[in-house]
């Protein structure tokens, strides 16, 4: 879990450009929207692509990753039970 | 009766190197590469802005290029969040469409980028500017074989004359497979500098 | 300054090849909007113009192997609008050309790759028609068509050129459908704007040209009387949600017209249907007091045709004065907007004299024209 935590961090700081990140600098419980790393609704869709291109899961529904995509420790939790890759 | 026009400021980015009203005033090893480069520019202005590394490479380009002009300009900030935006280039937004092409070639690794589709336009430039200041005037894309002197003076007058704009950020900024080139300049009614085609013409072409 | 007027014009689309058609097929409420199994991962609704009728009409007028799809269907809408104008090509008549993407397909078919860049789109438009000046190309997201209006009427009316050719188009491309799709912005039934149900855009493919003129003896002429095209520095795929820069654009076009919001007898909105676009237009209209105002979106017959739609719409907008008629908003059941909104829910004959054109695309860009029946 601690390793899925560590590559989740890791893509996110690469596939959404946050530059001025390291792995160190996001909290497992770190708000991904509004006030923790301020993500939009671009990077919204651009992490359903990632769930679906590294762990093979189809999230066809927006308002369903609203619920996911809370914080790595919510999204690491999500994917280990669902992942297909 | 048409407008006499002024230039307030100018600004001109080309290989690696950046220049303010004809001035060289950052010049950088022309091997880095512009990946290289715009970090750098970035860092050394502190400018603070996260969203910038979203961008790709053409909003960078035409995001840096309008802060330095805005920077040397100094104009209030009332009058810059009506400024008019005509912009213009030949590649569109080629440079990064064939990177959102790559996304989707292989059937087999089938992964449309909403991030990179989103950049497939080249008029999201003048949004990224019109968003660092807020700029709600009027704007325009035009595309071109070469940057086109005639076009924009005449546009830029019709929307001064049709009393749309008072000042207008004008430019060209292309990006094309490494290549890049931008030059935007700042006019009025009111400048430091004389306008007019010939003069846009010879400040690009020698700059 | 000169007045400027809209006269001849040309739709290309699946619902005919000549504007008349598409007009009558709007009165009969028939959309292009069909199920297609071939142009995606898994059928979707799309409104796309039969390649093959295609060719059939462009091989009267040129070699159908060595035009792109896209060129087939600008060159054949501006050479009829080229026959119906009363004015022919000078050198002080303009091109205007509006597209968003061009010929993106040829980043992955059998045209040269260099066919996508837009100058040499335009320069095949230039050679078949022979243009004498340098073609003015716009591409500004999905507000192209209605800009180039615009950008028309501002050279006409500071004498730059004496007339203008305007065309624009778009294709379905899976660049393009692919794009939409990323953003969940494709709607899994043919698209409903305004609507309680809407779930997002049907795309379609569609050219259109007109031609501008500052000298007509038509009768009764369609004058463009005011513009605006502003930005609403919020975020470059999201409309802002205050509606500022269509807001802004509408209180521009109408200053210029010397109008006041209840003398506009009809709205022909972008309308997009998705659920960010069409509650934007909702809150932009009654900021302008135009909520009274009859208004449709035309996308349930033509699903949205990104660089086309501005024109194509201003041209059934042109129609709809000429025949006096307020066309159905197609797909329209209930109201799915948080402001009032006069949707136009059944054709009706009513006397128009004024209509405005509003469009919006990604960058924040917003665009608004009003056009004007005038009895010369």
């Amino acid at each position: 879990m601690d390793a899925l935590k560590k590559e989740l961090k890791e893509s996110i700081i690469e596939q959404l450009n946050l530059e001025d990140f390291t792995v160190e600098d996001i909290a497992d419980d770190d708000a991904l929207f509004g006030d923790g790393l301020g993500l939009d609704s671009i990077d919204a869709l651009e992490l359903i692509v990632m769930l679906d291109k590294d762990y093979g899961i189809k999230l066809t529904d927006p308002n369903e990753g609203k619920a996911v995509f809370v914080s790595v420790e919510v999204l690491a939790t999500y994917i280990a039970k669902h992942r297909t890759k | 009766m048409k407008k006499q026009l002024k230039i307030i400021a100018y600004c001109h980015i080309k290989n690696n190197t950046i220049s303010i009203n004809g001035k060289s005033i950052i010049a950088k090893d022309k091997d880095l590469s512009f990946s290289d480069f715009v970090k750098q520019i970035y860092k050394e202005k502190q400018l603070a802005y996260p969203k910038f590394f979203k961008m790709d490479n053409l909003c960078k380009l035409a995001f840096l290029t309008s802060e330095f002009l805005f920077e040397a300009a100094k104009l209030d900030s009332k009058i810059i969040k009506h400024t008019g935006i005509v912009l213009s280039n030949s590649a569109s937004s080629l440079d990064t469409d064939r990177k959102y092409q790559d996304t989707i070639t292989d059937k087999d690794n089938y992964f449309p980028s909403p991030a990179v589709f989103v950049y497939t336009l080249a008029n999201i430039m003048i949004g990224e500017i019109s968003i660092r200041h807020q700029i709600k005037g009027e704007n325009a894309f035009f595309v071109s074989e070469k940057f086109n002197e005639t076009l924009i003076e005449h546009y830029a007058s019709s929307l001064i004359t049709n009393k749309k704009s008072s000042h207008i950020l004008c430019g060209w900024v292309d990006m094309d497979n490494n290549n890049y080139d931008a030059f935007m300049y700042l006019v009025s009614e009111e400048g430091l500098y004389n306008y007019s085609k010939k003069i846009i013409k010879k400040t690009y072409t020698q700059n | 300054m000169k007045d400027v007027f809209i006269t001849a014009n040309t739709i290309i689309s699946p619902l005919g090849f000549d504007s008349e058609a598409n007009v009558s097929a709007i009165a009969k409420e028939q959309s292009g909007i069909t199920l297609h199994n071939n142009i995606s991962t898994s059928p979707c609704y799309a409104s796309i113009i039969d390649h093959k009728k295609l060719d059939d009409a462009f091989s009267k007028i040129g070699d159908s192997k060595i035009f792109t799809k896209l060129e087939k269907m600008m060159i054949l809408s501006l050479q009829d609008t080229i026959s119906q104008a009363s004015f022919s090509i000078s050198n002080k008549t303009a091109l205007i050309i509006a597209s968003t993407k061009g010929n993106i397909d040829a980043l992955n078919n059998n045209f040269e790759p260099e066919r996508a860049y837009l100058p040499v789109l335009a320069h095949k438009i230039k050679e078949f028609f022979g243009f004498k000046t340098e073609p003015i190309i716009i591409s500004n997201a999905c507000v192209s068509g209605i800009l180039a209006i615009a950008v028309a009427k501002r050279f006409l009316q500071n004498d730059y050129y004496d007339n203008a050719f305007v065309v624009g188009g778009d294709i379905v491309s899976e660049f393009t459908l692919s794009g939409f799709q990323s953003f969940q912005a494709i709607s899994k039934k043919p698209c409903q704007p305004f609507s309680k149900h809407r779930t997002g855009i049907s795309i379609g493919d569609a050219a259109a040209s007109v031609a501008i003129t500052t000298d007509t003896s038509e009768r009764e002429a369609i004058q463009i009387i005011g513009d605006g095209s502003c930005n609403d520095a919020n975020h470059i795929s999201g409309p802002s949600r205050t509606g500022e820069g269509l807001y802004l654009s509408i209180i521009s076009a109408l200053k210029e017209a010397n109008l006041k919001p209840e003398s506009i007898d009809y709205i022909s909105a972008h309308g997009t249907a998705t659920a960010f676009n069409d509650e934007m237009e909702a809150i932009a209209f009654n900021r302008a007091k135009l909520e009274k105002i009859p208004l449709n979106s035309l996308k349930g017959y033509y699903g949205h045709t990104l660089g086309a739609s501005g024109l194509l719409e201003s041209i059934v907008g042109i129609h709809s004065l000429k025949n006096n008629m307020l066309y159905k908003s197609l797909g329209m059941d209930e109201l799915g907007v948080t402001m009032p909104l006069n949707i136009i829910e059944n054709t009706t004959k009513k006397e128009l004299k004024t209509f405005i054109k509003t469009a919006s695309g990604f960058g924040g860009c917003n665009t608004a024209v009003i056009f004007k029946k005038v009895k010369q």
